[in-house]
């Protein structure tokens, strides 16, 4: 993205690899970076003709996206093999800010997808990394092998008890924040989620950083697609007319 | 904010003339109230239809540099739903000072009357009517705006339906904007609203194909401001009626130079995207800067001073 006349229009990316992380979810590496973009921040992915989507970025250096299989653009995504291109504009929204020293990632089903990326940055400076994730069960368990292999305290929930704890990633949740004494919260994952997490938060005085899905059409803050419900914007304290693609998608809390 | 940017528009009072453009972020009620309270004069909805359209699919819209290409494709829940909202709207945005101007089109010519008939119950302060938006010609054909004739028929039956203050929106693209201006006037147009985004598209080398998936999309931002100050300074010149003159304005000297083209208040969009909503506050604090330094008294001190004729105003 070294031009900068480009920024803002699309760059072709050649994948360079693809990982499968589950049944439904693969990992396309590609050649090049994405230096600027910081975790939790998003792209948009287009394939001419066929579609464009945001995902979030699971890699800067090499740029790295995770995508699950969920509609027709992610669909054509996870057809593509090496050599392929896919166009990328970004990157946008409000990443992540590692604050603190110990750090307590959660990531719920596909919101595990940035959270690589943001344990990396924060293991780099040499501090504490808790991840707990959590997923309906071990089939839609993502990341847990790349998380454990670099290092972190790893918890991991499933609702049919298939991995790990039986039951929601909240639960596992309050026991890292009593035995780890993270500083700051960062979690990716369903609005119910968030906003259970956003509650214990609150009832623990511990600030987070919530990343927030939205159905992003313009990417850019103008069409108003992606707002925030305006009755969940009150819950979080956010002003209301909060846009996932423009404020967010990461809402800073406490 | 002073009371040096105030404006008297067709009797309502507008605290600056900077007014959200139709089409960003108009889409609910808490939208449009943070838009008010960081610093818009004025707020225009998103264009309501007779009936709910999903609009294009992605990518709709790309921005880059200080300018933008869109083609969103008017999505929108239809009248009867948006009708409620703007109420909600009508409401948080009287409380604030801030005047609403609701946006509405339509397929066919008699349509325009019925929408303008559900969206007047919300009682916003202005009606603007959008018959010139580029990115829909696949399902309603050429815009209104397109020929002084269709524009007329247009007018005439928002006019018919609705006792409130109409605005027209007019399209850049056609080679008599003062005429089309005229026209609409002529049938009972309280306002003109000037320019919708201008036509274009993006290719990608790379891929070969067109980058929006509607093909072509309308441009706005910086790229589109030479072309909105030729087309209110036309119009300025054929009508008596007010303008809200619209394109690429993103700076108080854009909104003092549009003024000077003969607006009476300045549509901010493309800005507002690129930006934030936090573009109002500034803009605002630069125009009112420019003028304390000049020494205008009001915006309408410096009304149409680039109009031929008003040469002697200046200076």
């Amino acid at each position: 993205m070294g031009d900068q006349a480009r920024q803002g229009l699309m760059t072709a990316f050649e994948v360079a690899a693809v990982l499968v992380e589950n049944a439904r979810t693969r990992t396309l590496l590609f050649k090049g970076r994405l230096e600027n973009a910081q975790p939790g921040q998003f792209v948009m992915a287009w394939l001419p003709e066929i579609g464009e989507k945001p995902f979030s970025v699971a890699s800067a250096i090499p740029l790295a996206l995770t995508i699950s299989d969920v509609g027709p653009v992610s669909h054509a995504l996870n057809s593509l093999e090496a050599g392929d291109k896919v166009w990328i504009r970004g990157p946008f929204g409000q990443g992540y800010r590692l604050t603190g020293e110990r750090h307590l990632l959660v990531g719920g089903g596909y919101g595990a997808a940035p959270l690589a990326f943001l344990a990396k940055a924060a293991l780099q400076k040499g501090q504490q990394v808790s991840v707990c994730l959590g997923a309906k069960s071990e089939a839609e368990l993502l990341m847990t092998r790349r998380l454990e292999g670099m290092g972190v305290l790893l918890r991991v929930a499933t609702e049919d008890g298939s991995h790990g704890n039986m039951g929601l990633v909240t639960k596992i949740v309050e026991e890292a924040i009593s035995e780890d004494q993270p500083d700051t919260l960062y979690a990716c994952g369903p609005t119910g989620m968030l906003m259970a997490l956003a509650d214990l938060c609150r009832q623990r005085r511990l600030p987070c950083q919530l990343s927030f899905e939205g159905l992003m059409r313009c990417g850019v803050g103008l069409c108003g697609a992606c707002e925030l419900a305006e009755d969940l914007c009150v819950q979080l304290g956010l002003g209301g007319g909060w846009l996932a693609c423009h404020d967010g998608p990461v809402a800073f809390l406490g | 904010m002073t009371e040096l940017l105030r404006v008297n528009f067709l009797g309502i009072d507008f605290r600056n003339p900077l007014v959200l453009a139709s089409g960003i972020l108009g889409t609910s009620p808490s939208l449009m109230e943070r838009a008010a309270r960081e610093g818009a004069g004025g707020i225009t909805s998103k264009s309501a239809g007779p009936v709910p359209r999903a609009g294009h699919a992605n990518p709709v819209c790309l921005a880059w540099g200080n300018s933008v290409i869109n083609a969103v494709g008017l999505t929108n829940p239809g009248c009867a739903e948006e009708l409620p909202l703007l109420i909600e709207t009508k409401k948080r945005l009287r409380a604030l000072g801030v005047p609403l101007i609701a946006s509405l089109f339509a397929g066919r010519a008699q349509e325009f009357g019925e929408v303008a008939k559900v969206i007047a119950q919300a009682e916003p302060d202005l009606i603007e009517v959008n018959i010139s938006c580029p990115n829909v010609a696949s399902d309603f054909g050429t815009p209104f705006s397109a020929s002084a004739g269709t524009a007329a028929e247009v007018t005439r039956q928002v006019r018919a339906a609705v006792n409130l203050p109409i605005s027209v929106k007019l399209a850049p693209n056609v080679p008599d904007i003062g005429r089309i201006a005229q026209a609409v006037a002529a049938e009972g147009a309280d306002a003109i609203t000037a320019i919708n985004t201008v036509p274009a598209m993006l290719i990608d080398a790379d891929a070969g194909k067109p980058v929006l998936k509607n093909k072509t999309g309308g441009l706005s931002g910086a790229a589109i401001k030479p072309v909105a100050l030729r087309a209110v300074w036309e119009i300025a010149q054929m009508v008596e009626i007010p303008i809200i003159g619209t394109g690429g304005i993103a700076s108080g000297l854009d909104a003092a130079e549009m003024i000077m083209a003969g607006a009476s208040l300045v549509g901010v969009g493309s800005a507002v995207a690129l930006e934030g909503a936090g573009a109002f506050a500034r803009i605002a604090a630069e125009l009112e800067e420019f003028m304390l330094a000049r020494g205008y008294a009001s915006p309408e001190a410096m009304r149409g001073l680039a109009l031929p004729g008003n040469e002697a105003k200046n200076g």
